[in-house]
């Protein structure tokens, strides 16, 4: 008979990344198993939709990943669209793939600096979010919100984008590869971090589809899979981008990803400011004084890209100017689901990183 | 007077201890949301926090003076975030981040979220916004300094 030590991680804790409890049995330093708790952040915002009118749920979609809300709203739309059948002129589409890329760059920022913070490196914390103000005031300028943005709305964009701050976003894509390169720099300089990082948390691409993972994780396990290139919305047909994957399958391979990613995105920041057509920037149909009566029927299921991972939306539809049903298939609760996989026979310590690796958002996970 | 000779400077005990305790102001990391990601916002490099003197974020709250409630309190969390305030050493105060701390916010006819975290902890200054700016945040940072020295706001 072995004697297991209990220890309690959270709800308040640094590495949490919000509010996860996790219960962790020891023996010595090594985990032996552990049980994420979650729902500390359960607000139910899926039930709310329900009693919501299709625009104004965006408000909730913003707040589920609170990072990266662009990324949420278009894929809400995407879904919400098919079902009031309104079809979102061709500029809006390149608008909110511009949009939808600056989230994800701010998104991947965030994280690099929370990594960072997990592992003891303070000083990547303020360069990423040094970046990451640059991304918040194209937002700002745009919508007047940093974070929140509540930009999109059902067959349109909320105002259009201006040359101002076309040069706004070009100015900020001229200096921000440099930035990237030298936050990359101070990250992968550092030889603690890459003996933290190198080997520990090997998913394997078996166990990787088995747990539902998706996004930049999956991707560092070696399966070539993006909804953006398998099963291509908006414009992303029309745009020049590789996928990034790495084989290795540890915390540094999806280090690795992510800043692919973010080189990625810059490049179809580019192809798209140069590319975005003329024309209106919302559906007449799609009116102001129109939104409350918009009415659907049927069903649908959207997935979308985000930052973390697939993204999918269903709706259900009986005909009234409010949803029957909004489920939403997050992308970091099948993502955690993996870690008590990851984090078992490793160091405590370790855990911590593998749980940084994650990118968890509990806005999402929770809902 | 010349320059580099003893001076004196007469001042109450109260004065200078209230003076002090403004200027060190630890807020406990208490992100439960999408505020969070503003707080950190208000650490990092554009708004320094650090000129106002909380620039250390602790992460036990024996060590902290000041809870920043950042993100929606829901049922689940209250009494942990409860414990975490009793833990706390006195003088303690506490910074209510976001419309869904103050009353709700966008959750309010939500089933499991607490309608203001005043139904749990006491709280000093309310800072609205969804989320707030970090100049907002810093604004409300300077003004529970200004209520620790016991001036008024206007």
């Amino acid at each position: 008979m072995q004697d297991f030590i209990e220890i309690n991680f959270g709800p308040q804790h640094p590495s949490t990344h919000g509010v996860l409890r996790l219960k962790a049995k020891l023996d010595g330093e090594i985990v032996k198993e552990i049980e994420p708790v979650i729902g500390y952040l359960h607000r139910n915002a899926e039930k709310l939709c329900e009693m919501t009118f299709y625009a104004d749920n965006l408000v909730y979609f913003d707040r589920m990943d609170y990072v990266a809300s662009m990324l949420m709203e278009s894929g809400y739309l995407e879904a919400a669209e098919k079902i009031l059948n309104i079809v979102p002129p061709e500029r809006v589409l390149w608008i909110r793939v511009i949009m939808n890329e600056l989230s994800r760059i701010a998104s991947h920022l965030v994280w690099a600096g929370a990594f960072g913070l997990d592992l003891g490196m303070l000083t990547p914390f303020f360069y990423c979010f040094a970046e990451r103000d640059k991304v918040l005031e194209v937002f700002t300028e745009i919508c007047g919100s940093r974070q929140e943005t509540n930009y999109m709305s059902i067959g349109g964009v909320y105002q259009d984008i201006t040359p101002g701050i076309v040069d706004h976003i070009e100015a900020f894509l001229e200096s921000f590869p440099k930035r990237l390169e030298e936050i990359y720099k101070i990250f992968v300089g550092n030889d603690v971090f890459i003996s933290r990082n190198k080997g520990i948390g090997v998913m394997s691409r078996e166990v990787a589809i088995d747990y539902g993972v998706t996004g930049p994780m999956l991707r560092a396990s070696g399966v070539n899979y993006d909804v953006r290139k398998a099963e291509p919305y908006l414009v992303y047909d029309k745009l020049n981008f590789e996928v990034p994957v790495s084989y290795k399958g540890d915390n540094l391979a999806r280090f690795l990803v992510r800043f692919e990613e973010m080189r990625q995105s810059v490049h179809i920041l580019k192809q798209a400011i140069r590319k975005i057509p003329d024309g209106p920037f919302f559906n007449p149909k799609a009116k102001k004084s129109m939104m409350i009566r918009l009415r659907g029927d049927g069903e649908y299921y959207a997935r979308t890209e985000s930052s973390k991972g697939e993204f999918g939306v269903y709706i259900v539809a009986d005909g009234g100017v409010k949803p029957y049903r909004v489920h939403v298939r997050s992308p970091t609760f099948k993502n955690l689901s993996v870690v008590q996989e990851l984090a078992k026979d490793q160091m405590i310590a370790d855990m911590v990183a593998i749980l940084g690796s994650v990118d968890l958002v509990f806005g999402e996970v929770d809902r | 007077m010349k320059s580099g000779e003893p001076g004196a400077l007469v001042t109450t005990l109260e004065k200078a201890l209230t003076w002090g305790r403004s200027n060190s102001i630890w807020p406990l990391t208490m992100g439960l949301a999408c505020c969070a990601i503003e707080m950190m916002g208000t650490q990092a490099s554009q708004l320094d926090i650090s000129r106002f003197g909380s620039e250390i974020f602790r992460n036990s709250p024996r060590q902290s003076d000041l809870m920043i409630v950042a993100g929606t309190v829901t049922k689940k969390m209250a009494p942990r975030l409860k414990r975490l305030y009793d833990e706390m050493p006195f003088p303690k105060y506490v910074i209510a981040m976001g419309v869904c701390v103050i009353q709700g916010g966008p959750y309010v006819h939500g089933y499991s979220v607490v309608l203001g975290v005043d139904r749990v902890v006491p709280v000093d200054v309310y800072v609205p916004g969804c989320p707030p700016t970090p100049e907002a945040l810093t604004y409300g940072i300077m003004t529970l300094q200004k209520k620790i020295r016991g001036e008024t706001d206007r």
